[in-house]
């Protein structure tokens, strides 16, 4: 695939540094008591997201995970949406009624979080037959976890999509933990990648740090599906910085795996490979940084000014049509 | 006026409905062939294999793959095989397809149905014979039918078809060949609206889908010794219509609830609590109910009969309630 320009570079910096501000700022705020439930960062893992939502097309789909702020903001979602939507405010993207781990954005084809481990990768394929049926050349990216690849809707997942021949693209976000349960001590075979030989699509494993690898190897599996010929999965390697959820003790790994997250921290390794080849400078990068900082303050003071929502909004949107008493 | 059976006229209604809106599409186990009830037979020699799809047995992305595609423009009708399979898909039910619009802010619509061959008979044994209404009466976001006429069948397998929502259609399998007249013209049964399957003055008996015919053979036997029953067939349970279940009790002022699953729990024991709430000053005698026993169902035929809500069980809750 042709290799990202100037622009393409600079943007996934830029979205990189928007996740992880918005995700430092939303932990902060949880900490504080402004964000209520339970809180799951990507905070390490930018590289992944980004990498992804650089080799699609703005009407592609995604859907995500219970770890899916990146998802989200990487795939364009507004953050004075999602941030009030995580406050759990009346004018969140979803009214207050999803929050973290249910949040959708259909406005940029984000079909939706999940609060239940791999049940995207069931859903994906539907989501394939209609691009399909529809002859629309869209492509749906399902993202899942390494832990997540060991359940049942995976595997049926990925035969139903290889069987038909449908664009899409399955991601696996291995941050080697499944929760708090080491990835050696959940996997058989070691390699998720190496389970695509099995359904005879490819299967490949990537640096999930390195944004430039995500989004070679992503770009191959979409020109792959939208010219019809079937599904691929991306074994993306990654390293989470921060708790399974947020005031996670995290007494199953010790400092060494965060010390050599924080060594790969795949925003400073694109800033440096930036440096180098002259497309960034020290004041350059300052003002990328201080414009992100300043959209996500927004996103926040517009989440903290908004109202909640009415208690009796509880009872709505359930269904499009339904002019019965209960 | 056609005379067709019950499974005939799930066919035509899924003809008549892929003919009009090309969104529309079937999915599930062994389709092709319209195995197990036959009721899909044929769809492959007018619609293709695009729209008939055979699936492979994996029920969690059969409906997750359905919800994927009801969310992005097209219209599934996924056959559950035998409703007992749904546990397989069962996250993908309850979690994604009921819970979607709602956690999402009504953002996504979800036009989807779930057509649930069920019921007890022939001895199917544990698992293909249970009646699992219940557990979706009990799930916000997901409307509920359940036809017990050949004309319902269609009808509200029909609307269930171009409701904007997931509809779950319970198609109890002992009444496929059941034979029933069918209008000529489409004709739509709305969700919501029940139906008197027989008049009369002394006893109302609520009674879904096999338990309809089962109460009207009571009602036979009864109106013998001058005891007139009136058959309430609710047609949906969500939405309900309370309102005619409430007349009825109006003119009748006796209660009895009639349905196959299990006692405990169950979609009637919930209709008796809405009798309770809107019609209790009505009520000249305790609702009686007629379900299974709180058991799985058995597979040797006496085993089964035993377990098997009949008329004769109808006709003994009826005689409670006038006692």
């Amino acid at each position: 695939m042709s290799a990202p320009g100037p622009d393409a570079l600079h943007a996934m910096y830029a979205s990189m540094l928007r996740v992880r501000v918005f995700e430092e700022r939303a932990r902060e705020l949880f900490q504080q008591g402004r964000i209520p439930g339970f809180l799951h960062t990507s905070v390490g893992q930018e590289a992944v997201a980004v990498g992804v939502a650089a080799a699609l097309r703005a009407d592609d789909y995604v859907l995500s995970t219970h770890r899916g702020h990146g998802h989200l903001v990487a795939k364009g979602g507004s953050l004075r949406g999602l941030m009030a939507e995580l406050y759990g405010k009346a004018n969140g993207i979803c009214h207050g009624k999803g929050g973290t781990m249910h949040i959708a954005d259909a406005s940029v084809g984000y079909l939706g979080a999940n609060g239940v481990l791999a049940s995207g990768c069931v859903v994906a394929p539907g989501v394939g037959l209609s691009i399909k049926h529809r002859k629309s050349g869209q492509v749906v990216v399902t993202f899942f976890g390494d832990g997540a690849a060991n359940r049942g809707p995976f595997h049926e997942g990925v035969n139903m999509a290889a069987l038909w021949k449908l664009p899409v693209v399955f991601v696996c976000e291995n941050n080697r933990w499944a929760s708090s349960t080491a990835h050696a001590l959940s996997t058989a075979g070691g390699s998720i990648a190496a389970r695509a030989a099995g359904y005879g699509i490819p299967g490949e494993s990537v640096d999930g740090n390195d944004v430039l690898a995500v989004q070679d190897a992503t770009a191959r599996a979409v020109a792959r599906a939208r010219a019809g010929a079937g599904p691929s999965l991306i074994e993306a390697h990654t390293i989470r910085w921060v708790g399974h959820f947020e005031g996670d003790a995290q007494a199953y790994r010790g400092r060494e795996e965060v010390a050599e997250g924080r060594r790969r921290d795949p925003i400073a390794r694109l800033e440096a490979h930036l440096i180098e080849r002259r497309l960034l400078d020290a004041a350059q990068a300052q003002r990328v940084r201080a414009a992100v900082v300043a959209e996500i303050e927004d996103a926040i003071a517009h989440a903290e000014a908004s109202p909640l929502p009415r208690p009796e909004d509880a009872l709505t949107d359930l269904f499009a049509h339904y002019p019965w008493r209960e | 006026m056609a005379r067709i059976d019950f499974g005939d006229a799930l066919n035509l209604a899924l003809r008549e409905e892929m003919r009009r809106d090309p969104r529309v599409y079937c999915l599930g186990e062994d389709i092709v062939l319209g195995l197990p009830f036959g009721v899909t037979k044929g769809l492959i020699d007018e619609f293709g294999a695009a729209r008939v799809l055979n699936a492979p047995i994996s029920e969690a992305a059969i409906v997750g793959s359905a919800f994927g595609a009801a969310v992005t423009g097209l219209v599934p009708v996924v056959d559950m095989h035998f409703a007992d399979f749904v546990t397989c898909a069962m996250d993908e039910v309850a979690n994604q397809i009921a819970k979607s619009r709602y956690m999402f802010g009504g953002q996504i619509d979800c036009p989807l149905t779930l057509r649930m061959p069920y019921g007890i008979g022939k001895s199917g044994g544990g698992h293909h014979s249970n009646s699992v209404e219940a557990w979706f009466v009990n799930l916000p976001g997901v409307k509920v039918a359940i036809p017990s006429t050949p004309a319902d069948a269609r009808g509200l397998l029909k609307t269930a078809i171009r409701d904007p929502d997931p509809v779950l259609v319970f198609e109890h399998r002992g009444l496929y060949r059941v034979v029933g007249e069918v209008p000529d013209a489409e004709t739509l049964v709305p969700l919501g609206e029940a139906a008197i399957a027989r008049p009369g003055r002394d006893v109302t008996v609520i009674a879904t889908a096999r338990m309809v015919h089962e109460s009207l053979e009571a009602a036979r036997r009864l109106a013998e010794e001058g005891i007139e029953v009136e058959v309430v067939d609710p047609r949906s349970l969500v939405p309900l219509d309370r309102d005619t279940l409430a007349a009825s009790v109006r003119r009748t002022h006796r209660v009895v609830v009639a349905e196959e699953g299990p006692m405990r729990g169950s979609a009637g024991a919930w209709l008796a609590w809405v009798v309770m709430e809107d019609s209790f000053d009505e009520l000249d005698a305790p609702i009686v109910r007629v379900a299974a026993p709180n058991v799985p169902i058995p597979f040797s035929p006496p085993l089964e009969s035993f377990v098997m809500p009949g008329a004769d069980d109808v006709v003994a809750a009826v005689r409670q309630v006038v006692k």
